[in-house]
């Protein structure tokens, strides 16, 4: 098909509003042509820009306590004697549950605290004007771009025929060890992939497997010697696409 | 954010409407330009949609509905009043695209003021679609809910939207450059 025919489309494919179909016929195109890709960057930058400029406003304290007392005080007030007689036993019980949870949670701190660490540094770079050190979706300019920046090699997956996009790489520190930190795109979402040594004890104490933290997901395993971890706020099966590729690759 | 009957009945509204919170402020302080104008708005928003939590249809959009509150009370509003232009929803479509290159792009990237002041400069219809759509990530469908518009109307909007912010931002990059 023409360019002029997919013209008309790019907009609704990078909304994610296309359907399958044509979104993958649409790709193809995108793989065979240099102007339609050169503009889908184009709009892709737009896009980014205008996500990161429009992030701007934070509401004071004071508000959030005001609105929060109001909708509390009227959603509460309809608490009659009869449910208190419920609802105290209830709350009771789930001070219990917290203080029981607080125990236990004690021995998770240390995994915990990393899982944090990596969902600030994927929420942190994505809000930055320059999330990449090293701007490009192609994986053979991405990871020279490292040598000499960390003291270990790893590979990229090819991402052709997936819906994965590289958008680059930077240097990130975890546990004080030097890591290479990828971004990756697919549809709105982005996905962090940090690779380090699997030496400090905290690290090489996580398990591997998938685990949630604020809405973020993670996947994690060990290969080579290498830690990967995979932060992203897109769907589980996506999470599991992307660590299958970077397994397989490396 | 789809709620269902039974869900609906399970959850308060507190639940479904204080995680909304930071990005109903943003979006009024979009639109008013002000702060305590955002603040009063945001404030509003809440007691009305707190009075007519009663009436919301189960299984309708949560997030869109509270949008569409928010937005009606700006409309109502003195600078909403003001600032809301007649658009011509037909015209506009198939203009040429005039594009600015990708490595200009690249090269301003990082420069966050120039695009939220291109975006301040735009008619506040073509703001709030943009904004909806790329740092709310709202659906389409969920766009046309909030916005009271057809689906039809969301497509051509937002085309024009971003013609009219690339030519804002054209004008500025050229601008600064002597391009």
């Amino acid at each position: 098909m023409a360019c002029e025919q997919w013209q008309g489309d790019l907009d609704r494919y990078l909304d994610g509003e296309l359907a399958t179909a044509e979104a993958a016929g649409l790709a193809a195109h995108l793989r065979t042509c240099a102007a339609c890709a050169a503009e889908v960057l184009e709009r892709v930058q737009l896009k980014r820009s205008i996500q990161i400029a429009g992030t701007r406003y934070m509401a004071s304290a004071e508000l959030r306590k005001k609105i929060s007392r109001s909708v509390t005080a009227k959603s509460k007030s309809g608490i009659t004697g009869q449910w208190r007689l419920v609802f105290v036993p209830a709350l009771a019980l789930v001070v219990a549950a917290l203080v029981l949870t607080a125990y236990l949670g004690q021995q998770r701190t240390a995994r915990q605290r990393i899982y944090g660490e990596l969902v600030d540094l994927h929420v942190s770079t994505l809000a930055s004007s320059t999330p990449v050190d090293v701007a490009s979706s192609d994986r053979h300019t991405v990871k020279p771009w490292f040598q000499g920046r960390i003291p270990f090699t790893f590979n990229l997956p090819e991402l052709a025929g997936s819906e994965f996009t590289l958008l680059g790489g930077r240097m990130a520190y975890l546990e004080q060890i030097p890591s290479a930190h990828l971004i990756y795109q697919i549809r709105k979402h982005y996905i962090s992939v940090f690779i380090l040594p699997d030496r400090a004890a905290e690290i090489k104490s996580l398990p591997s497997g998938t685990a949630d933290r604020l809405s973020f997901r993670m996947e994690s395993w060990t290969q080579n010697g290498l830690r990967y971890l995979v932060v992203g706020d897109t769907s589980e099966p996506d999470m599991r696409a992307l660590a299958k590729l970077l397994r397989d690759a490396g | 954010m789809r709620v269902s009957e039974q869900r609906l009945s399970a959850a308060s509204f507190e639940d479904l409407a204080l995680p909304l919170f930071d990005q109903l402020y943003n979006f009024a302080h979009w639109l008013t330009q002000d702060k305590s104008e955002a603040e009063d708005l945001v404030q509003e928003t809440y007691a009305k949609a707190l009075r007519g939590f009663s009436s919301f249809q189960a299984g309708t959009n949560f997030r869109a509905w509270m949008y569409r509150i928010l937005r009606n009370s700006f409309l109502g509003s003195r600078t909403g009043l003001k600032t809301m232009v007649v658009l011509d929803e037909e015209s506009g479509e198939g203009l040429p695209t005039e594009n600015v290159t990708p490595e200009v792009l690249l090269l301003e990237q990082a420069n966050r003021e120039m695009v939220q002041q291109a975006l301040e400069g735009l008619p506040v219809q073509f703001r709030e679609i943009l904004l909806l759509c790329e740092v709310e990530e709202m659906s389409y469908q969920e766009i046309s809910e909030a916005l009271a518009v057809p689906m039809g109307t969301v497509m051509s909007r937002l085309y024009r939207a971003r013609q009219a912010l690339r030519t804002a931002l054209r004008a500025r990059i050229g601008g600064r450059h002597g391009m």
